[in-house]
C-alpha cells in the first residue's frame, strides 16, 4: 500500500513539471486569439477608414478608459454595488424558498405557479413599473437585479434538495435521524453543486439587471453611462463602458467560482 | 436467594437471547388492490444470536425486503418481526441493528473517519459506542482515514461503510448485497475479512448475496428464498468449521453444498 501512494507521489511530481507548461499553453492560447482578434479589429478600422464614431478602434478605446478612467471607476463601483446586492438578496430569497418548499408541499403547490409566472415578465418591463414605485434611487436597481437572479436559483436549489440519493435517505432513517438532521447533514451538501450551478448564472445576469435599470431611470452607474456615451456619440467612452460591464460580471463570476471550489472540494457525484 | 436469582436470570437470558431476530408468519405486500405485488408470504424464520446467516434466492424473491422489513425501511403486511423480543422500530430508535447497503452510500464531502462518525451526529446514539479510529483500522483503512470517498477505490469505500455500520456497537449488521459490486479479488478479501470481524465482534450477522459460493463461505446457516411470491425454500447448517479461509471453497465438502443449493435455485 505504502509503495504505492510513494509510486503515485512520485509520479505526481513528473506530471507536475509537464503541466505547468500544458497549463501555461492553455492560458497562452485564448490570450493570442484576443491579442489576434484586437489587432485584426484595429487593422480593419485603419484599412476602411471607419470613422471613430461610428466604430472607434481598440486604440481609441483604450484612450477612452485612460481619459474617463475616474468616470468609470466610480460608476463601476456604483453598478458592482447595485449588482452585488441583488445578487445576495435575490439568491438568499430563493435559497430560503426552496428549504420551505422542499419542507412543505403546499407551500410549493401555492407559490411555484406564482414564481413562474415573475419570471415570464419581461425584466425590461418590469423595470419601469419598479422605477415609478421607488423613484431614481438604488433600490430599484437591486430589486431587479435581485428579481433576475431569483428563479434560476429557486428552480436550482430545489431540485439540489430534492436530489439526495435515496439509500442515503434510507441510511438517515435506519440512524432515526430527524428531517432537521437530514436536512443540515446531508440535503445541504448534496445541493451545493447545483446551488453554485445557479449562481454562475446569477453572477453574470445581476449585472445585465442592474444595467438595464439604470437605463429606465438613472444619472450614475455603467448603465447610465452607457446611454449618456451614446446620446453623444461618444462612442470610446460607449465602448469602455460595456467592457467595463462585461469585467464586472467576469469578476462577479470569479468570485462565485473561488467560493465553489473553496465549498465543493469533493468531486461531484455526476449533477444531471 | 442468591441461586435462585442466577437460575432465574439465566433462564430469563435465554429466553431473551437466544435468538437476535424472529420473523412470524410475515407477509409483505407492496400497492394495493388490483396492482398489489406480494413481495413474501407467510415467512417464518429464527435467526439465532451471534450467528452469520446468509440469505439466498433468486432475483424477485424478496431476500432484500425481508432484510428491509426487520430495519423498518419496509412495513409488515401482517404477521409480526421481533428483534430482540422488540418491533423492528424500537429497534431501530435503540441503535440495536446497523445496515449496510449495496451501495457504500458515503456523503462524498466527508473523509472516510468522518462518515465513520455520522451514526454518532444523528438521532440517538446511545452511550456505547466504539473508537472511528479503531474501527478504520479493524477494517484495514489505517492511515486513509483523512481521504474523501471519491478518493477511495469501490472496497475501501465499502470498509468504510462496514465501520460505520459498527461504530454505535450494533448487536446486529443487516446487509444488503454490501460487496456484490466490488471485483472478484476485493470480494474475497471484505469476505474473509467479514469472517474476522464476526469473530472479534461476536455481532449477529444477516447477509444478502445472489453469490452462492459466497453465501455458503461465510454462512453458519443458509436461508434459501424462492420468488413468486417470495417464501422460505430451505434454512439449512453450513457444516463447515471456522475459522475458514479461501481455500475452502475448493474442498469436496463445500463444492457439495454449492451443489445442492444450485440444484434447490433452479427448482425456484
Amino acid at each position: 500500500m505504502a509503495d504505492i501512494a510513494q509510486s503515485q507521489a512520485s509520479a505526481n511530481e513528473r506530471k507536475s513539471g509537464s503541466a505547468w507548461l500544458a497549463k501555461s499553453g492553455d492560458r497562452l492560447l485564448p490570450l493570442l486569439a484576443a491579442v489576434g482578434m484586437l489587432v485584426l479589429w484595429q487593422l480593419i478600422i485603419w484599412i476602411f477608414s471607419i470613422r471613430p464614431f461610428i466604430m472607434p478602434g481598440p486604440i481609441a478605446v483604450l484612450g477612452a478608459f485612460i481619459e474617463d478612467g475616474p468616470k468609470l471607476w466610480l460608476n463601476f463601483w456604483l453598478t458592482f454595488l447595485e449588482a452585488a446586492l441583488g445578487f445576495i438578496f435575490g439568491n438568499l430569497i430563493a435559497i430560503l424558498m426552496a428549504v420551505a418548499f422542499v419542507h412543505n408541499r403546499t407551500s410549493e403547490r401555492a407559490f411555484f405557479p406564482i414564481a413562474v409566472f415573475i419570471n415570464t415578465i419581461p425584466i425590461i418591463a418590469v423595470a419601469p413599473i419598479l422605477v415609478l414605485i421607488f423613484g431614481n434611487g438604488y433600490s430599484p436597481k437591486i430589486i431587479i437585479a435581485a428579481l433576475i437572479c431569483f428563479f434560476p436559483t429557486l428552480v436550482n436549489m430545489v431540485r439540489g434538495l430534492k436530489a439526495v440519493n435515496p439509500a442515503t435517505l434510507d441510511l438517515m432513517r435506519v440512524l432515526s435521524a430527524s428531517d432537521a438532521e437530514i436536512f443540515w447533514k446531508v440535503r445541504l451538501q448534496s445541493s451545493l453543486p447545483f446551488l453554485f450551478a445557479a449562481l454562475k448564472i446569477a453572477a453574470t445576469t445581476c449585472v445585465v439587471g442592474a444595467i438595464v435599470a439604470e437605463w429606465i431611470g438613472s444619472n450614475y452607474g455603467l448603465g447610465a453611462l452607457i446611454l449618456l456615451a451614446s446620446y453623444n456619440y461618444h462612442a470610446p467612452l460607449l465602448y469602455a463602458s460595456v467592457f467595463s460591464a462585461s469585467l464586472l460580471a467576469v469578476f462577479l463570476f470569479a468570485m462565485v467560482s473561488f467560493a465553489e471550489r473553496r465549498m465543493i472540494k469533493w468531486k461531484t457525484p455526476a449533477v444531471h | 436467594m442468591a441461586t435462585m436469582h442466577a437460575v432465574k436470570d439465566a433462564v430469563s437470558a435465554e429466553a431473551e437471547t437466544a435468538f437476535a431476530v424472529r420473523v412470524d408468519g410475515l407477509d409483505v405486500t407492496f400497492g394495493e388492490g388490483e396492482t398489489a405485488v406480494t413481495a413474501l408470504r407467510d415467512v417464518n424464520v429464527d435467526i439465532p444470536e451471534g450467528a452469520l446467516v446468509t440469505m439466498l434466492g433468486p432475483s424477485g424473491c424478496g431476500k432484500s425486503t425481508l432484510l428491509r422489513a426487520i430495519a423498518d425501511l419496509v412495513p409488515a403486511s401482517r404477521g409480526e418481526i421481533k428483534v430482540h423480543e422488540r418491533t423492528p422500530e424500537e429497534a431501530r430508535k435503540a441503535r440495536d441493528f446497523a445496515f449496510v447497503f449495496q451501495d457504500a452510500t458515503l456523503l462524498p464531502w466527508r473523509s472516510a473517519i468522518d462518515n465513520v462518525r455520522l451514526p454518532l451526529e444523528v438521532g440517538n446514539p446511545g452511550p456505547a459506542h466504539a473508537d472511528p479510529m479503531e474501527l478504520l483500522e479493524l477494517v484495514g483503512l489505517k492511515g486513509r482515514e483523512k481521504a474523501l470517498p471519491g478518493e477511495l477505490s469501490g472496497g475501501m469505500r465499502q470498509r468504510v461503510a462496514i465501520a460505520r455500520a459498527l461504530v454505535t456497537r450494533p448487536r446486529i449488521l443487516l446487509m444488503d448485497e454490501p460487496f456484490g459490486a466490488l471485483d472478484e479479488i476485493a470480494r474475497d478479501n471484505l469476505n474473509e475479512e467479514l469472517l474476522r470481524i464476526w469473530t472479534e465482534t461476536g455481532t449477529t450477522i444477516l447477509f444478502v448475496t445472489h453469490s452462492i459460493p459466497e453465501a455458503v463461505f461465510l454462512g453458519q446457516k443458509v436461508l434459501l428464498l424462492a420468488a413468486h411470491p417470495g417464501r422460505v425454500k430451505e434454512y439449512m447448517t453450513v457444516d463447515l468449521p471456522y475459522p475458514r479461509q479461501l481455500p475452502v471453497r475448493d474442498t469436496v465438502e463445500f463444492i457439495k453444498i454449492t451443489a445442492h443449493l444450485r440444484k434447490m435455485l433452479e427448482e425456484c
